[in-house]
């Protein structure tokens, strides 16, 4: 079968074809160096490969096909935009993935220097109009959490017609779960609005049950990950949890779920993607947003695994079902509330829940080491990164802090960190 | 049975062979834009049974060559304890990479630092200023020690500091004090990433840039304590990563014992 012409569809996007090309090109090129070339990947990651080479294709397809049907596609850039509120209008939700160094140039028209990678990329790929996902939103969610993305989005406003803002919280105190929740029922009337439907218990109701399925889908994959040897690598679990924020949510779920059926017959059997007694590593700290898969790389090539993901593209993203019962939209709403008061970013003050989560998935995971990942310019991760380190070092537990941003230009000079942290992990073992 | 390092490291690369626990050969020589050309020669004709590569040319190394890999945090790490037996502590100052690692009681690594894609606190930072200043590296070292003021230089980033080292030597200000001055931002650079290691016991300093007397000086003074600079610092990765090979025989494994890449 000859590969669909999506360049028609791009061109209505107004997408700038030629870069849009060199970045396929670049991406494309990525993922066989990292992805493809694994070895003793699970048959099962082939739907992700698949979904991968066809995210600026045929998903965007289906998007255009659901909003020419009339359904409402809404992008967001924060764990606090809850899913379950999209699809209650039978909205699409995607996760805008700002993980590329991309139009960083333009960007810096726009933004200081000193701003992280992933504001500058997400701005990198409006500017240079090779973002389709971007294009393809009726709405995109904004949201009042660290002070880079809060102000940028008051010049993001200036770019891009359909900037939504959400005001978030900053502390877990009562006033704060009454913001939240104030600003869900506003965000909830606006969907409506938007879409022309009305959100009823019952459309609630399905849409928390569908968001659950697939968070405990991901639940099924970390769990699996507990064995040693590892069934999968942590880039092939990043990337699970990355296609997460933009595939269709049923699809996925089923996905994982069949790969996870697989992933237990190598439990089983004792077999992975690395020997037994291979270090294995925890990741805490900033989102890795696609294709942000830099670290990862080095780590899994300097003879260590990644055994899970603190992180907003891991667990603190998936973490916690939210509660089904309630008969009444009013109540579905508070559980959506409650689910989402509990996520333990950085944004937030104090946040002392997200080290025992640390902990406990140090734990739980066995890792021997934690890896804490920061972007440049990150105040909120960069200011835990310390306390983190000290705490956890003091129950001897290693620690490395990596800061770093999309660019290649430091690949040497973390590897070597890396290899370093992964010889003191096998030295201390 | 002899067992040889080789560390790539961006400025010079270096060899060093040791025999029943002695350092029996030791070869240095500058890099070039064909670091695997310079370490051809460096090899010639020396015999050894069991090779450990260290540097920032390590995995382009073992590319040409049968070896196992070691980063330089370790190599350092063993490579002190040869010389300073009680070492508990090492700063690596090389040529463009700075490393502060703390030893645990058995010589492993317990904890390590190291300067991110930055040049100032290295050595890179030292040469670019002494070109700025027309000094030769030792004389660079040598006027800064005698200097008999400090000028005080502000910004750390290379680039800046160069235009403000520039702009103060169109002013007239000594040279010599500049020099001082210079030194002192590095020195104040390397003892802070230092102290956030623990700082026990022996601290080593090791690295290209250990020769130079006068940033050791400044060295000590911000950190209260002495340094044991081995007499030829820039030898102890080598002879770390000899070490290890050593072992590795020792332990039978040969060659590519840990499976690292
Ligand atoms: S780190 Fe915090 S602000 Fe950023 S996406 Fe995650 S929850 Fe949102
Ligand atoms: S990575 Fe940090 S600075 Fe960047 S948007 Fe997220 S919270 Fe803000």
């Amino acid at each position: 079968m000859p590969p669909t012409n999506y360049r028609p569809m791009w061109t209505e996007l107004g997408l700038d074809l030629a870069k849009h090309d060199a970045l396929l090109g670049v991406l494309g090129k990525v993922y066989r160096d990292y992805f493809l070339s694994q070895t003793g990947r699970p048959a099962g990651m082939d739907y992700f490969n698949f979904v991968i080479s066809e995210v600026h294709g045929l998903r965007i397809k289906e998007l255009m096909d659901a909003r020419k049907a009339g359904r409402k596609v809404i992008g967001s850039f924060c764990l606090y935009v809850p899913e379950e509120l999209i699809l209650a209008v039978d909205g699409i939700s995607v996760g805008l993935c700002s993980g590329a160094d991309f139009g960083t140039e333009q960007a810096e028209r726009y933004l200081p220097r000193n701003t992280c990678a992933l504001i500058k990329s997400f701005f990198g790929f409006t500017l240079e109009k090779v973002c389709p996902f971007i294009a393809a939103c009726d709405m995109i969610v904004g949201e009042n959490t660290c002070d880079g993305k809060k102000k940028a989005y008051e010049t993001f406003n200036t770019l891009i017609p359909q900037l939504y803002i959400m005001d978030l919280p900053q502390m877990k105190s009562d006033a704060g779960r009454a913001l939240l929740s104030a600003e869900y029922l506003r965000f909830m009337r606006d969907l409506e609005k938007l879409s022309g439907r009305t959100i009823t218990a019952e459309s609630l109701g399905k849409a928390i049950d569908t968001v659950n399925k697939k968070r405990a889908a991901l639940h099924r994959l970390a769990a699996l990950r507990k064995a040693d040897p590892a069934p999968i690598s942590g880039l092939d679990a990043l990337l699970i949890n990355q296609v997460a924020f933009y595939d269709e949510p049923v699809r996925f779920t089923a996905s994982v779920n069949a790969l996870c059926d697989e992933l237990e017959k190598r439990v089983v059997a004792g077999q992975g993607v690395a020997a037994k007694g291979t270090p294995r590593i925890l990741i805490s700290g900033c989102p890795m947003a696609v294709p942000n898969w830099k670290l990862p790389m080095i780590v899994e090539r300097s003879g260590a695994v990644i055994v899970g993901e603190e992180s907003c593209v891991g667990e603190r993203g998936t973490q916690n079902l939210t509660d089904t019962r309630g008969a009444m939209v009013e109540a579905l709403l508070d559980n959506v509330v409650d689910r989402y008061f509990k996520i333990d970013c950085a944004v937030f003050t104090p946040n002392t829940l997200r080290l025992d989560h640390v902990r406990k998935m140090t734990w739980d995971y066995k890792a021997d080491g934690v890896l804490h990942y920061c972007l440049q310019f990150c105040t909120p991760y960069q200011m835990e990164a310390i306390p983190m380190e000290r705490a956890l070092e003091g129950e001897h537990v290693p620690v490395l802090r990596i800061d770093t941003d999309y660019s290649q230009e430091d690949v040497e000079q973390i590897r070597t960190r890396v290899e370093a942290f992964v010889e003191r992990l096998k030295d201390g073992a | 049975m002899r067992a040889a390092g080789i560390d790539i490291g961006s400025r010079t690369v270096k060899v060093a062979v040791v025999e029943q626990g002695r350092l029996a050969a030791h070869r240095i020589a500058y890099n070039s834009h064909d670091p695997i050309e310079v370490c051809r020669g460096l090899l010639d004709g020396l015999a050894y049974d069991a090779l450990f590569a260290t540097g920032y040319g390590r995995h382009l190394f073992k590319q040409y060559w049968p070896c196992t890999v070691v980063t330089e945090i370790k190599a350092v790490a063993v490579g002190s304890r040869f010389f300073a037996p009680a070492a508990r502590a090492v700063l690596d100052v090389g040529g463009q990479d700075t490393k502060a690692v703390a030893l645990d009681p058995r010589g492993g690594v317990a904890k390590f630092e190291m300067n991110d894609k930055c040049a100032a606190g290295t050595g890179r930072f030292l040469e670019i200023m002494a070109t700025a200043l027309s000094y030769s590296m030792e004389d660079f070292a040598d006027a800064a020690l005698q200097a008999s003021a400090e000028q005080k230089v502000s910004p750390m980033c290379t680039v800046f500091a160069e235009s403000e080292v520039i702009s103060l030597v169109a002013r007239g200000l000594p040279r010599d004090g500049l020099a001082a001055g210079l030194h002192r931002t590095v020195a104040q650079r390397v003892a802070s990433m230092l102290r956030r290691v623990p700082l026990e016991g022996d601290v080593v300093f090791c690295g290209g840039v250990a020769l130079n007397a006068c940033l050791r000086r400044l060295i000590e003074q911000e950190l209260g304590l002495r340094l044991v600079v081995p007499e030829q610092p820039q030898l102890v990765a080598a002879v770390g990563g000899a070490l290890l090979a050593a072992g590795s025989c020792a332990t039978g494994l040969l060659l590519n014992p840990t499976g690292s890449e």
